[in-house]
């Protein structure tokens, strides 16, 4: 028993040091699709628990939950990409990610259908995004990677949870409703 | 021993002691001097200047040095404290200041140093030079240009070394006051090589000093060592008379070893032993008449100095301890919360009640905790009237402030936020609000201007005031000003108040002329942006002819709350519980028909704001509903909820960056069952609750009229 786990280890080692340029991405599917993040920016994935709703947000905001204490906004990717909102099932998760922000790094969770696999795809296999075509806005999409002759998109995760972009969405959508209730004075 | 750590807290020390100066030179402009002020600034320039020669900062005792100078003339009744004087040292201070700010810059603090300040304050020195030379003729010894030679008995601490200090540091400050004549190491406390603790200081030493400085300075010197060191300076003449004095602790080798010394330095000790009370060394003739004078001196090299009585009542923590002592406190309300409901779920009585003891202790540990934050605002408030004085003085206005309320508590995180905008309301009193001189006599107002700065607690918040006797805001002007900058519309009727407002606007001035203190337009709408910040309100008062009063309220603290949890369907909100005024049923027919509700309380029209449509929860209709009367400063309003759940002490948790638009949340918390609740930003549903009212009286007709379109939403 002792023996394996150290030729394991020893195995380990070895993969590292041969694939220098490999990197681990986890794949999961969203409406139908596979989309994979790199690995290093997700922090866990959750089960889904019931969210907070916030009120007067875009659709594309569910809502808050609680990451031990720590209050963290889940975005439906779903919507965010211009489809339908997702439906919650026994197998949808939170994907808690870590993203870059103007003081410190804010968490952020997305709620996917399926998580699949954490997939090593070597650099020379992933190919730049299209030009056109594809079925989220360009600027989303960090690279298309083949795995097994398909192709999984790859996500800038920087971009599609820009907090930035994300806040303005939202202002804008409060505005609108304000205009509108004005209105209805 | 850590030498940064050191430093830092010299240089702590040091801003503390420059706080004290600044306020004892501006309390002092007041009113009369007092012995203990003066001393209170001579201890401030000599402590910065004795551990900045510690640290060999050079240019810092040299400086402080002058300084001291004069300040010890002062001290001595040789000066008086005079407008031009207190001014002067009011700038060394900001001098000094500004030359610890650079401490590690070298070549920046020689470049401070060429200042024009010294010349200054030589230039007061000076002339009380003369008499500062009789001062030692007074104590009795005669030395030619106030020279005289002292003999100092240096005995360290074995621990002086480990204690951060090095006595080479001692000898070589000395050097800047004086010469050596003679040093005589005394060595006998030294171990056997094998025992040699190379961190234990074994040297003591005996030497003739000559120098012009008193007694007192000298001590000072060894002020960071004098605790647990021997430490004697006598005049020489004295030296043989505090020989007993000086062995008295010392064992027999040591005793020997230091007559050994003293011999090697031509004084003799024997000759005072054997005949104490009278002097019989030659040196010692001249102290005969003068030893019960000169016995004052040396009965307070014995007491040391007055010791600072206030310093050790605090303990300084670091602010990032405090914080995050807090923060465990905010996740044990919320596992207290947790327990408490398991335990009324469990239906256990004893459990229930132990519980119930927990949440008791917690909520004491809070409370505690919550006001170890708290500061008094007279921290900010204590830096205004050097501002009222230096802006009063350019803008060659008469103005005095009045402060009140400085007592008033607040949290720490807010105090230091709020200093800035203060200053900037303060000034923007004292530049656009208080006329000149000649204007206020022509409208009969007296000649000097007032500015009050006031604060008090009210009903869960803080309210800062900031108020002047000025001329009062013209609403006209702003008016026009708004209009022509496309802010308003040309015709639109507004509340004073809302009119007042409009300076919080970017890029707003209606002062014709820019000065250097205000009215370039900038800053006033950054005011309101960090009021804001700290979940504040700013309103203006204000009447022509009379007077501006700004008024600031604020939370009293930012990390927790107590809140009213209630529900809307499955939503459940919590409410901060010191804006909740009372709680009331709604009658049953009160939403019927008319969308824009209005309740009859008591007489009094409450606006009604339905939470569940408001915010577009789109829940079911409750079959009852509850109404939750909330105020906020003076306005009052009605929000329609399902259930109210009771009390809820609560964390803020800020929901970030994401939600940073959203005006009707301010906040989330933590329920005890891990679920998220929101707080409710209750001015802002206020505010727009009867911004919603005064608008249906505004326009009924059209309200009316578009009433059928409400299903929508």
């Amino acid at each position: 028993m002792g023996a394996l786990t150290i030729r394991r280890g020893r195995e380990a080692a070895l993969i590292e040091e041969v694939h220098e340029d490999v990197l681990q991405y986890l794949t999961f599917q969203l409406s139908g699709e596979t989309y994979a993040i790199g690995i290093l920016s997700i922090k866990e994935i959750l089960e889904y628990t019931t969210l907070t709703q916030v009120p007067l947000m875009p659709a594309f905001i569910r809502g808050v939950m609680n990451l031990r204490g720590a209050v963290v906004p889940v975005i439906d990717l779903a919507v965010r990409f211009g489809r339908n909102e997702t439906g919650v099932s026994r197998r949808t998760c939170v994907v808690i990610i870590e993203v870059a922000n103007e003081e410190m790094p804010q968490y952020i969770g997305i709620l996917v259908d399926v998580v699949h696999e954490v997939l090593a795809i070597r650099a020379a296999d992933i190919e730049p995004p299209p030009q056109f075509g594809s079925r989220i806005r360009v600027d989303f999409i960090s690279g298309m990677a083949r795995v097994d002759n398909r192709f999984v998109v790859l996500l800038d995760v920087e971009k599609v949870l820009s907090v930035e972009e994300m806040a303005t969405l939202s202002a804008m959508n409060g505005s609108e409703m304000a205009d509108l209730r004005e209105a209805e004075v | 021993m850590n030498l940064d750590a050191a430093k830092q807290t010299f240089l702590e020390e040091a801003r503390e002691l420059l706080e004290d100066m600044e306020r004892i030179l501006l309390d002092v402009e007041a009113t009369d001097t007092t012995d203990e002020q003066l001393n209170a600034l001579f201890r401030a320039m000599h402590t910065i200047k004795g551990s900045a020669g510690l640290f060999g900062m050079d240019e810092i005792v040299h400086f402080t040095h002058e300084a001291e100078n004069v300040v010890d003339l002062l001290r001595g009744g040789h000066l008086a404290l005079s407008e031009d004087l207190s001014g002067l040292l009011l700038r060394c201070h900001d001098h000094v200041k500004a030359m610890l700010a650079v401490v590690d810059d070298k070549a920046m603090q020689q470049d401070m140093l060429k200042t024009s300040l010294l010349d200054e304050l030589r230039h007061y020195a000076q002339p009380a030079a003369v008499a500062d030379s009789d001062s030692p003729a007074q104590a009795g010894v005669p030395e030619q240009g106030g020279l005289r030679d002292w003999v100092m008995s240096l005995r360290f601490n074995e621990d002086v070394l480990r204690n951060g200090m090095d006595p080479c540091a001692f000898f070589r400050y000395l050097r800047l006051l004086g010469e050596f004549l003679i040093v005589q190491p005394v060595l006998c406390r030294l171990p056997q090589a094998e025992r040699f603790d190379p961190e234990s200081c074994y040297l003591r030493f005996e030497l003739l000093f000559s120098s012009d400085a008193s007694q007192q300075m000298l001590l000072d010197v060894f002020e960071f060592v004098r605790e647990d060191s021997q430490i004697h300076i006598f005049p020489v003449g004295e030296a043989a008379v505090h020989w007993p004095q000086l062995i008295a602790h010392a064992d027999e080798a040591e005793q020997a070893a230091v007559r050994q010394a003293w011999q090697a330095l031509g004084l003799n000790p024997d000759a005072s032993a054997t005949a104490a009370p009278e002097p019989a060394a030659p040196v010692a003739k001249t102290a005969e008449k003068t030893s019960d004078k000169a016995d004052k001196p040396a009965a307070n090299v014995a007491e040391v100095k007055p010791p600072r009585a206030s310093e050790s009542r605090f303990i300084k923590v670091e602010a990032a301890k405090l914080d995050s002592l807090i923060n465990l406190i905010g996740e044990l309300v919320i596992a207290g919360a947790a327990a408490n409901l398991m335990a009324r779920r469990s239906a256990q009585s004893a459990l229930v009640e132990s519980t119930i003891a927990i949440a008791n202790l917690i909520e004491q540990i809070r409370a505690g905790t919550l006001s170890m934050r708290m500061v008094q605002i007279g921290d900010i408030f204590s830096r205004f009237p050097r501002v009222v004085r230096d802006v009063s003085k350019e803008l060659g206005k008469s103005i005095q402030l009045n402060v009140s309320g400085a007592d008033t508590e607040l949290d720490k995180s807010m105090v230091d936020k709020l200093g800035d905008p203060l200053m900037h309301i303060v000034r923007n009193a004292m530049d656009h609000g208080i006329e000149s001189s000649e204007a206020r006599l022509a409208a009969g107002k007296p000649a000097e201007g007032n500015v009050w700065l006031n604060a008090y607690h009210e009903s869960g918040s803080v309210v800062i005031e900031v108020a002047d006797d000025g001329a009062g805001l013209r609403k006209e002007k702003i008016l026009t000003k708004a209009v022509a900058n496309g802010l308003v519309a040309a015709d639109s009727v507004m509340p004073d108040g809302d009119i007042y407002k409009l300076i919080f606007e970017p890029g707003f001035s209606t002062a014709e002329q820019v000065t250097n203190i205000s009215g370039r337009g900038v800053g006033m709408d950054v005011v309101r942006r960090s009021i804001e910040q700290l979940r504040g309100t700013i309103d203006i008062d204000s009447a022509p002819g009379e007077g501006t009063t700004f008024r600031i309220r604020l939370p009293l603290t930012l990390a927790i709350i107590d809140g009213f949890l209630v529900s809307v369907g499955n939503a459940t909100f919590v409410i901060p519980l010191e804006t909740v005024i009372e709680c009331i049923e709604l009658p049953p027919d009160a939403l019927q028909g008319d969308a824009h509700n209005c309740l009859n309380l008591r007489g009094e029209v409450l606006p009604l704001l339905g939470l569940n449509r408001f915010l577009e929860l789109g829940q079911p209709h409750a079959k009852r509903q509850n109404v939750v009367v909330v105020r906020y400063g003076d306005s009052k309003a009605g929000l329609v909820v399902d259930e109210l759940l009771g009390e809820f002490q609560t964390v803020i948790k800020p929901l970030g960056n994401l939600f940073r638009h959203l005006r009707a949340i301010s906040g989330s918390t933590i329920l005890g069952s891990g679920e998220v609740a929101l707080i409710l930003d209750v001015p802002s549903l206020i505010h727009f609750a009867t911004s919603q009212e005064a608008e249906r009286f505004a326009s009924h007709a059209e309200h009316a009229q578009q009433r059928g379109g409400h299903g929508n939403h």
